[in-house]
């Protein structure tokens, strides 16, 4: 068709049947209930500035078109507000939803680099948003200890943490090293 | 208020590593409502509930998990200053305490660590506890009343939602921190979309930014239309957010627009008592808080 734009079809072999089940196991329910009146969308701060419609996204996911969702870059514009979930007429857990659908999406080897980052920084430090060395000075300035009594202070509780998410394989997941019996 | 009540103080990233003056004005103010903080000695991030919790549940489960389970082991129950955390201790408090299981896979994470968790710890945010004495007993420390700063209230999302797990009235309409902002004396004022996001959370702020602060300028647009002295909000992404989109905006514009001083509640409250500004980290803040001092201060 002119200027390259496409009738959408969607082929048989795009659809996995499987995949809303694996959604509502994992705790979203409700969401085959959807019955597509967009209050979703109308209350999505981010639907208001971007092309992001959480309606679609769960019609999709409804469709059972799993990867058009999962590598969706729209999936990582929801701020998790929650005023979704609260309006939903049908009391469609969007918001868990989407959450679950992320980490299908993780699984599935799709994760923004910023994203990575944090999650190297939790590995490392325990902390999303490690202690600098602007923050120490604030922080003896204003007579709190320069070091926060955090996994910051405490060696030992650090360890624990990397063990912690050693053991939940997040490690492996992060930092790409495939486990031992893979 | 007879007996003093003792919480397990937990962190976060945001307020220790990025914000302190928060915490500073924390530390200083609960005290003098009878509120004692207690350290949580080795705590970790909560984890955040819009990014870990969205790469991987169970991850999250287990390091929210472990936080509650260092303050049930102190005995006390755990108290944060930060929305994204309270959100993530009510989660994960409510996942193992719907879901047995859960509870169990939890355990055996925690094996052989020392680790002891039954879930029967409880979450609560600091604005809960002032909540929980009431704008009466809060109008009784108050000896310094602010008359005539016009404030912008600012909830923040994960204090207020998912209602279903949350102590407040049921009402898309809160008033409780209008109510503890009148109560030092200041003026809650009205403002258009009052209850918009921040735009900060589920791992916008780090990957998206440009829409992150788009988000945070449609509040303060509206506050600057309002003609407000202040914003103040009981958050430290919240707060995070609203001081550093304010700077960024300014620098694209080339223009200092977006002025508006961004104040945590205990901070609000502290000036209110008399205390030091400096004492409640008010000269450490992004965006200047000296025009609302000169207001307020004379």
């Amino acid at each position: 068709m002119a200027n390259g734009i496409t009738r959408e079809t969607i082929d048989n072999e795009d659809i996995d049947i499987d995949f809303v089940d694996k959604i509502v196991k994992s705790g979203a329910d409700r969401i085959r209930t959807c019955i597509q009146c967009g209050t979703c969308s109308s209350v999505c701060p981010s639907g208001r500035r971007t092309a992001f419609r959480t309606r679609e996204l769960i019609r999709k996911a409804l469709l059972g078109l799993k990867d058009e969702v999962l590598s969706s870059p729209d999936l990582w514009l929801c701020s998790t507000c929650y005023t979704c979930l609260e309006r939903c007429p049908r009391q469609i857990k969007v918001t868990d939803a989407i959450i679950i659908m992320r980490n299908m999406a993780v699984d599935n080897g799709f994760m923004l680099p910023q994203h990575k980052k944090a999650s190297q920084k939790l590995l490392s430090t325990g902390h999303a948003v490690p202690i600098d060395d602007a923050n120490k000075e604030i922080r003896k300035d204003l007579g709190l200890d320069e070091i926060p009594p955090t996994t910051h202070a405490n060696k030992k509780a650090l360890d624990q943490v990397q063990e912690i998410m050693k053991r939940t394989g997040f490690k492996e997941l992060i930092e790409g090293v495939k486990k031992e019996d893979d | 208020m007879s007996e003093a009540q003792t919480y397990s103080f937990f962190l976060g990233c945001v307020m220790p590593n990025r914000f302190p003056n928060l915490e500073a004005s924390i530390r200083l103010v609960l005290p003098k409502l009878g509120i004692n903080l207690e350290d949580l000695d080795g705590a970790s991030c909560c984890p955040a509930p819009g990014v870990i919790r969205s790469f991987d549940e169970p991850t999250w489960l287990a390091l929210a998990s472990r936080n509650l389970a260092l303050a049930e082991m102190t005995g006390h129950d755990i108290i944060t200053g930060c929305n994204g955390c309270y959100g993530t201790f009510k989660e994960a408090l409510a996942e193992i305490r719907e879901h047995p299981a859960r509870l169990k896979e939890v355990q055996k994470v925690f094996k052989g660590m020392g680790l002891k968790y039954s879930g029967k710890v409880e979450a609560k945010h600091i604005i809960e506890v002032i909540a929980e004495l009431g704008p009466e007993v809060i109008k009784k420390k108050v000896t310094k009343p602010l008359q005539g700063i016009k404030v912008g209230v600012h909830y923040g999302c994960h204090l207020l939602k998912p209602s279903k797990n949350r102590p407040w009235k049921q009402t898309q309409r809160h008033t409780f921190l209008d109510e503890l902002v009148e109560a030092t004396g200041a003026e809650s004022t009205k403002y258009k979309d009052k209850n918009i996001c921040c735009g900060a959370g589920g791992g916008v702020r780090g990957s998206q930014v440009a829409l992150s602060v788009d988000i945070a300028k449609e509040k303060l647009d509206n506050l600057l239309e309002a003609e407000v002295d202040c914003l103040v909000n009981v958050c430290s992404f919240c707060h995070l957010q609203y001081e550093t989109a304010q700077a960024q905006l300014n620098k694209e514009l080339g223009e200092k627009k977006y002025q508006i001083p961004v104040i945590y509640y205990t901070q609000l409250l502290g000036l209110a008592m008399g205390l030091d500004p400096t004492e409640l980290g008010l000269d450490k803040h992004v965006i200047n808080t000296q025009p609302l001092l000169d207001k307020i201060l004379g």
